[in-house]
């Protein structure tokens, strides 16, 4: 018999058909870990609120990173402009959206960057300093850490573009990756409302 | 060209190398993704370290066996008991169980392998380096500074007696590392059961019609995502506050003295539905192969599971009901706690109804089926007294707290454990265990298991406090113990022979067959063992009981459900 896709039986494939995807469901699993873990230090946050014994205090010296939020909520809609292109077939349109939802993250992370250089340097909140420096750094912190790693995910498709190896048979894979980056995009928005807005 | 030959020449050297018989097969099996390979790595593994935790639980009872022993002294009575919760938990309980679902989910669906191998190799070698991790604190507990010392700050650890000024030297931050790296290798292998299971199942395998133990199997793994990440969160703060000065647990900065408490419940009660759901699995498949019967109640049984997982999340409290909540608190905690005896109820009633008028066949599976059934009886029915508050108040940190888990961890689980390897080991080697082996094992376990914990309640009623390296002579504790300590040795001997009996198996010729049990789930349909790739075509199923449609034509299942 030949090992041709032809070979296998067609009830087989209309069953398989009738499965979920591996890719999607491993994803959707570990969101929802994933969810539970940030929830922990959103619980840590509140309970800590107005619980520091010295200062620097949360309405002394933050602000609503605006334009972060901007710029990281709108890379969830350009990735998603991304994949329709890729799923079309149209590469050099899907290469450019996936540029810009690069570059949007990467301001928000250099945006967190430069808010915790002012913190540390000018008004001297460190992680030790109090239970806000404390529980402040490690939630906004363990968020940074996963836009890390979904920017360095999406890099690699972006150098796996540049080299032409993109092409839309991958769109399964590229869809599952941004699945994982409207997540993190999402724990922000519960972040911010947690730090900027409640917490403030 | 030279450097081609330089190439030629390191290229034969490895081949030399793998030449060598030993290297060979432990290549093999350390670059394997073979979920089989992998959950034999597991079980092996657990296995291990259940003797040296054992060994370690044994000197416990031994320095308890009369007052003031001096077997050990109390700072190394600490790490034993530290170590063996520790080891028993996350180094035993977990890879075992993950272990039989490493190895029967993929061949219960009619798979090839679970949905992500690498995941699932990767996940086996976070829980082997975090094993070690543990252990190797025994030498690097200390750092440079001296002597090392392994930790010795309970299962639990409970902060702020785990941070820095209370708890000097490294063992601490080992002991988190060790967790931590577990944990992330048990919520790999939980992704990779959830989307095996939901993905991957063969040809007519609807979901009702799926194995009862791959339903418990799901739903473990969901308990596990959900459950694993406090604990993990808890430790990484802990990490934080220990290495980095941070002030999580930090009293001094107006941290919480019992956050920690809450944090490690969350996921320390769940837990123990973790482990005890596997043993559900492993019997809800081997009371009816050895009845001859059906499962009773399958869409009742997988029901009942999925609302002890639920509820199991909103019971941690009621291990903290000394700390001093609120009444509504209390109340709250002990109700919800009282609410999983109603499904558990249900599942005990259900595996009553399958040996009800079922053609009994009492192998060794089957009688540690029994066993768990009664003891697991025994250990919910202590449950609901210790879910009653005021009597918590009385009896928290005795010895009848002990008794009641203990009765849970062995009397259901191990228990189940070892009716699960006498069941499944012909599949995974092809060599069947003895059975009047196994009935030695059996009852010396049975009696050893009764020996120590039926006794250990009555101590607890009597007041004698847990985690303390003596007690008092003189308050009509001294039969007690002794008599505990020598059912820990009859355990003791009858681990030994369930030793022997795997070594001795290991090395009979007599071919097992592919189905020795009469057995009715897709793992028995292939050789024993299994090939590489599990099936050689892909099978097709119309009821939950394949294996009984093929020997029983004239009356399929598949008509009746």
């Amino acid at each position: 018999m030949a090992a041709a896709p032809s070979a296998i039986p067609t009830a087989a494939a209309a069953w398989r058909e009738t499965l979920p995807r591996r890719g999607r469901m491993g994803m959707l699993a570990l969101i929802l870990t994933e969810s539970a873990f940030f929830s922990i230090f959103v619980v840590a946050y509140i309970f800590y609120l107005g619980k520091s014994l010295t200062g620097p205090f949360p309405r002394e010296v933050l602000s609503p990173p605006i334009l972060n939020t901007i710029c990281l909520l709108s890379s969830s809609v350009t990735i998603v402009f991304s994949i329709w292109a890729l799923r079309a077939g149209a590469i050099r349109t899907f290469a450019i959206w996936w540029f810009i939802t690069f570059a949007l993250g990467l301001e928000f992370l250099t945006g967190t960057a430069l808010e915790w250089r002012r913190l540390i340097y000018h008004e001297g909140l460190t992680i030790r300093t109090n239970l806000f420096g404390t529980t402040y750094y490690s939630l906004v912190g363990l968020h940074a850490l996963h836009v890390t790693v979904g920017l360095l995910l999406i890099l690699v498709v972006m150098v796996l573009t540049m080299c032409g190896y993109m092409n839309e048979r991958h769109v399964e894979r590229t869809d599952v990756l941004s699945w994982y980056w409207h997540f993190v995009d999402a724990v922000w928005v519960v972040v911010f409302l947690t730090v900027y807005v409640i917490g403030r | 060209m030279a450097g081609s030959i330089d190439h030629e020449i390191a290229l034969g050297a490895a081949d030399d190398l793998q030449a060598l018989p030993i290297v060979g097969k432990l290549h093999e099996w350390v670059v394997t993704v073979d979920h089989k390979r992998l959950g034999i790595m597991y079980i092996g593994g657990g296995l291990f370290f259940f003797l040296i935790a054992g060994l370690q639980a044994a000197t416990i009872r031994l320095q308890l066996a009369v007052p003031d022993a001096g077997i050990v002294p109390p700072q190394v009575f600490n790490r034993l008991l530290t170590m063996h919760g520790t080891a028993m938990v996350f180094l035993v309980g977990m890879p075992i169980l993950t272990g039989f679902f490493n190895y029967l989910v993929p061949l219960m669906i009619g798979a090839r392998d679970l949905a992500f191998p690498r995941l699932n190799a990767f996940g086996f070698w976070l829980w082997f380096f975090g094993a070690f991790l543990l252990y190797f604190s025994y030498i690097a507990g200390d750092g440079l500074y001296g002597a090392g010392s392994a930790p010795d700050v309970g299962w639990f650890a409970y902060a702020p007696l785990t941070e820095l000024p209370f708890s000097r030297g490294n063992s601490t931050d080992y002991w988190i590392l060790s967790i931590l790296l577990t944990s992330v290798g048990s919520t790999a292998t939980a992704i990779n059961i959830i989307t095996s299971a939901f993905c991957m199942r063969c040809e007519g395998m609807t979901l009702s019609k799926m194995p009862v133990l791959v339903w418990l199997a799901v739903v473990v793994a969901f308990m596990m995502l959900v459950a694993l990440p406090p604990l993990s969160a808890a430790q990484a703060m802990l990490l934080l506050d220990r290495l980095l000065g941070a002030h999580f647990f930090d009293t001094q900065a107006g941290g919480s003295a019992i956050l920690w408490q809450h944090f490690f419940w969350i996921f320390g009660h769940p837990e123990v539905y973790i482990l005890v759901i596997p043993a559900f699995a492993f019997a809800s498949e081997i009371i009816p192969v050895f009845s001859r019967k059906v499962i009773f109640g399958y869409a009742v049984m997988v029901a009942a599971s999925c609302a002890i997982a639920f509820i199991s999340l909103g019971v941690w409290a009621h291990h903290m009901f000394a700390v001093g909540m609120t009444p509504a608190g209390n109340s709250f905690f002990a109700a919800s706690t009282m609410l999983v005896g109603l499904p558990t109820g249900i599942k005990i009633f259900n595996w009553l109804g399958t040996i009800w008028g079922g053609k009994l066949r009492f192998k060794v599976p089957m009688l540690f089926s029994l066993g768990f059934l009664f003891q697991f009886l025994v250990a919910g029915l202590t449950g609901i007294m210790l879910a009653v508050a005021p009597f918590d108040w009385q009896l928290t940190d005795t010895y009848f707290v002990v008794a009641h888990f203990h009765y849970v961890l062995i009397g259901a689980i191990v228990f189940m454990i070892f009716a699960a390897i006498y069941y499944w080991f012909p599949k995974a080697t092809g060599r069947m265990l003895n059975e009047t082996l196994g009935k030695w094992h059996f009852w010396l376990f049975v009696i050893g298991f009764h020996l120590t914990f039926d006794t250990l309640h009555f101590a607890g009623l009597r007041g004698m406090p847990r985690r303390i390296y003596t007690y008092q002579p003189g308050r009509g504790l001294e039969t007690l113990n002794l008599i505990a300590s020598i059912g820990a040795l009859v355990q003791g001997v009858a681990v030994l022979i369930f030793v022997i009996n795997v070594l001795r198996s290991l090395r009979s010729d007599e071919p097992a067959g592919n189905d020795p049990w009469d057995a009715w789930t897709l793992e028995w349909s292939t050789t024993s063992p299994p090939p590489e790739y599990n099936f050689a075509a892909p099978p097709v199923v119309r009821s939950r009981r394949p294996l009984w449609d093929l020997k029983h034509p004239e009356d399929p299942d598949w008509r009746y459900e």
